[in-house]
């Protein structure tokens, strides 16, 4: 296996007396996605920071493609392509102004820069508009504007601050479909949020971070089934509240770890969907319920939070 | 180089691209420049002052009274007008009106007579507006030469001197007060005075030669034994003095001073771009802080320059400012100007966390700058100790040195220091901002 891309070790960065990073270690490796998830405040803003070359750590140990970076002039710095977190845009100028600025700050010439200007603005679905000012670009195509920006260098390494904070859901998706072609691209991404459903979209593995420290560095697969699961969650809404008191007996069919009902509805945990689906609609029918809806899911990693830190993830 | 220009650009599209901010940071200042110009002299020879205005009330009605008031009348540094004395102290009262004098009854021959005798002196009553005191100290000055003029020609000149000269003679006789030798000699110069008069009475010819020989002398009473020439406005404008001109002082001051509040604008801008993200992508890319910090002091300058030169050229165009110094002077202290309000705009963003903190703080770093420079109000005008003070502030050398390649016409050489003190300035700014701005701060 090659070295990796980006590899961090020990990270640490306090603010008077609040550690903000706490000896924070992972790798990405090359091609891969790396989400980096955590609840506001967890310190993902200031890795990144520090990853970039914003922000000198206290302490510990950056390396992009084996090396770290020396000083604010390291050529190095091309590797990586930064999407902050705030809307870092000109809304006075339009969106071909502002990526013709941003690219120029890597000394991109002429006809490279308009090549890559055009490819980025395909990639964010933004050509058609980019001789309108950014300024009267709705909050999605503005943040779509915010990632283009980042392209124009052609960086191997993006890192993507919440790209899609406080953006509808359509035009979420447009995003997460612009991070697929990127991947597509062979680019390496490093995507921060507090967004349990994206990172299970888009990533391989998660790291997840929480008041500073890593609490988690695996593959989704893996916490899923570190979460004690592996199974299956199934919601039955019937077409009204049973009468009859037979969930004691339902808990005892083979492969229910637990049921539960709340009115109409019924959830079930399973070891198994395959082989209890069919026993539990046959106890239903012989029942005399009759079922409505019926829906299963794997358990997410919002479950899995809680079961690693006792706490609900923040969503907001 | 290429991000170094194309940070300037930027910032130059930006600057050009608000058209309203654009319209306001030139016509304000022109505007305010015109106004301030014209209140502190204009042009000077194009319009002349119109005068001190006075009424005059004169309850004397005699021949000296009416002598000094057609003197009065004619003098082009007073615009006086005649009214009863009720009108010329409610004009006052008023402040319809700078200075009211009153000749008192008998004024004429009170006035002759104790020319040569002790005794009461008439009054002569000088109302003024306590808020114009310069203005009645000016026409006092005026009064005192037209009443000495026109008592002293009622004393020498014919019947008028001689029957003073003999009352005078009757009121010795009768005693003064004075030693023996005291009143001998002053009986001397009474009979030689009447002696003279007489003759100068006897014998015209005399008089006018005598006239000639001693500058309006027997004939024409006393008259201030001097003449002054007004150079600033008999100067031809080819004679290499400047003609002062308010416009050049106004559209200095207020050129600069806006200058200074853009550079306000572009420290705080600074910060806000820095609050905005904008600095984290800035900052991602490969280039060194002085880079970043040099592009936009460098497009802070130009914008400075083109706003000093388009507030100059309309100044030159309307109110006939001209350049009767060194133009490479004036470049060099228009320059100096720019690179520190470029470099001051540095400093504030060094200073300062959040725009809305360093608003104040550089608001009050501004006026004083602009205060004290003498932006406002001449230098000359302030306290001793305060001119000493100031000559540590970059701004006062800057008015100084525009001042001298405007109007007062000085050569290159008296734009050097001035132009040195901005670009020391513009370094030691420059030096700080770099130091303490909070690079890694958002
Ligand atoms: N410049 C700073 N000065 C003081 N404290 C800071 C500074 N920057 C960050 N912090 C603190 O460090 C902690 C981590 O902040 P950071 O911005 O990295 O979090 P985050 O994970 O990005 O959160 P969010 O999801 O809200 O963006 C927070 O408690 C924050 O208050
Ligand atoms: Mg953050």
């Amino acid at each position: 296996m090659s070295s990796p891309l980006l590899e961090i070790r020990q990270l640490r960065k306090t603010y008077g007396s609040l550690a903000a990073v706490d000896g924070v270690s992972f790798t990405v490796q090359r091609g891969e996605c790396l989400g980096l998830l955590g609840p506001n405040g967890a310190g993902k803003t200031t890795t990144l920071s520090m990853l970039a070359g914003l922000l000198t750590p206290d302490s510990g140990q950056v390396l992009i493609d084996g090396r770290a970076l020396a000083g604010d002039t390291d050529p190095l710095k091309r590797q990586l392509g930064l999407v902050p977190q705030e809307l870092a845009l000109y809304e006075d100028l339009t969106a071909a102004e502002n990526l013709a600025f941003f690219g120029a700050l890597y000394s991109l010439e002429k006809a490279t820069l308009h090549q890559r200007m055009a490819d980025a603005l395909a990639i964010v679905g933004l050509a058609d508009r980019a001789r309108d000012k950014a300024r009267t670009f709705s909050g999605g195509m503005k943040r779509r504007l915010n990632l283009a920006a980042a392209l124009l260098h052609d960086p191997q390494l993006l890192l993507l601050d919440e790209p899609t904070v406080g953006v509808d859901p359509q035009s979420r998706n447009a995003i997460f479909d612009n991070i697929e072609a990127l991947r597509a691209r062979g680019k390496t991404i490093l995507y921060t949020t507090h967004y349990m459903e994206e990172v299970e979209r888009l990533c391989d593995r998660v790291v997840i971070v929480d008041h500073g420290k890593v609490i988690a560095d695996d593959t989704i697969a893996a916490l899923r089934a570190r979460a004690g699961s592996g199974g299956n969650l199934l919601k039955i809404t019937l077409a009204q509240a049973p009468a009859g008191a037979w969930l004691p007996a339902l808990r005892q069919l083979a492969g229910i770890r637990s049921a539960e009902l709340a009115g109409a509805l019924l959830s079930l945990e399973l070891d198994d969907l395959t082989a209890s689906a069919s026993p539990i609609l046959h106890f239903l029918r012989e029942h005399h319920e009759t079922i409505v809806h019926l829906s299963s899911d794997r358990p997410n990693l919002e479950s899995i939070f809680l079961t690693l830190t006792g706490r609900q993830l923040r969503d907001t | 180089m290429r991000p170094l220009l194309a940070i300037i650009r930027k910032d130059l599209k930006l600057h050009v691209g608000n058209r309203r901010a654009l319209i306001l940071t030139l016509a304000v200042p022109i505007a305010i420049a015109s106004f301030f110009g014209s209140l502190f002299g204009g042009q000077s020879g194009k319009t002349k002052s119109s005068g001190v205005p006075i009424q005059i009330t004169d309850l004397d009605d005699s021949t000296i009274t009416r002598k000094i008031l057609t003197n009065i009348l004619a003098d082009a540094s007073l615009k006086a007008t005649l009214v009863p004395e009720a009108e010329a102290r409610a004009a006052i009262k008023q402040g319809k009106t700078a200075v009211a004098v009153i000749f008192p009854k008998n004024f004429g021959a009170d006035a002759s007579s104790s020319f040569f005798s002790p005794g009461a002196k008439p009054e002569l009553t000088v109302l003024h507006d306590p808020s114009r005191n310069i203005e009645s100290s000016m026409v006092q000055g005026i009064l005192m030469q037209h009443i000495m003029q026109a008592v002293s020609q009622n004393i020498f000149s014919g019947t008028g001197g001689r029957q003073l000269a003999q009352n005078a003679l009757k009121r010795l006789d009768l005693g003064s007060g004075l030693s023996p030798a005291d009143n001998g000699a002053l009986r001397g110069l009474l009979t030689n005075v009447d002696q003279w008069l007489s003759r100068v009475a006897a014998n015209t010819n005399l008089a006018t030669t005598a006239g000639r020989g001693s500058g309006g002398g027997a004939g024409g009473g006393f008259s201030l034994p001097f003449k002054m020439k007004d150079e600033e406005s008999e100067a031809p404008a080819e004679s290499g003095i400047g003609r002062y001109n308010g416009y050049a002082h106004s559209f200095a001051g207020m050129g600069m001073q806006f200058v200074l509040m853009a550079a306000i604008d572009w420290g705080l801008g600074i910060l806000l771009e820095r609050q905005r993200g904008l600095w984290r992508r800035l900052r991602a890319a490969p280039l060194s802080r002085r880079t970043l910090l040099l592009g936009r002091a460098s497009s802070s300058t130009l914008i400075a320059l083109s706003t000093l030169a388009i507030c100059w050229a309309f100044s030159m165009v309307v109110f006939h400012v001209q350049i009767n110094g060194s133009w490479l002077g004036f470049f060099l202290i228009n320059l100096g100007v720019s690179t520190f309000a470029a470099s001051l705009g540095l400093f504030i963003a060094a200073l300062g966390r959040t725009p809305e903190a360093t608003r104040g703080l550089a608001i009050f770093v501004l006026l004083m700058l602009v205060m004290l420079g003498g932006a406002w109000i001449p230098s000359f005008i302030f306290p001793a100790w305060l001119q000493n003070v100031t000559i540590f502030i970059p701004t006062r050398w800057a008015m100084d040195g525009y001042d001298a390649m405007t109007w007062r016409g000085l050569g290159l050489s008296a734009a050097l220091a001035p132009a040195a003190v901005l670009f020391a300035a513009t370094a030691l700014c420059g030096w700080f901002a770099h130091r303490c701005f909070r690079w890694e701060a958002d």
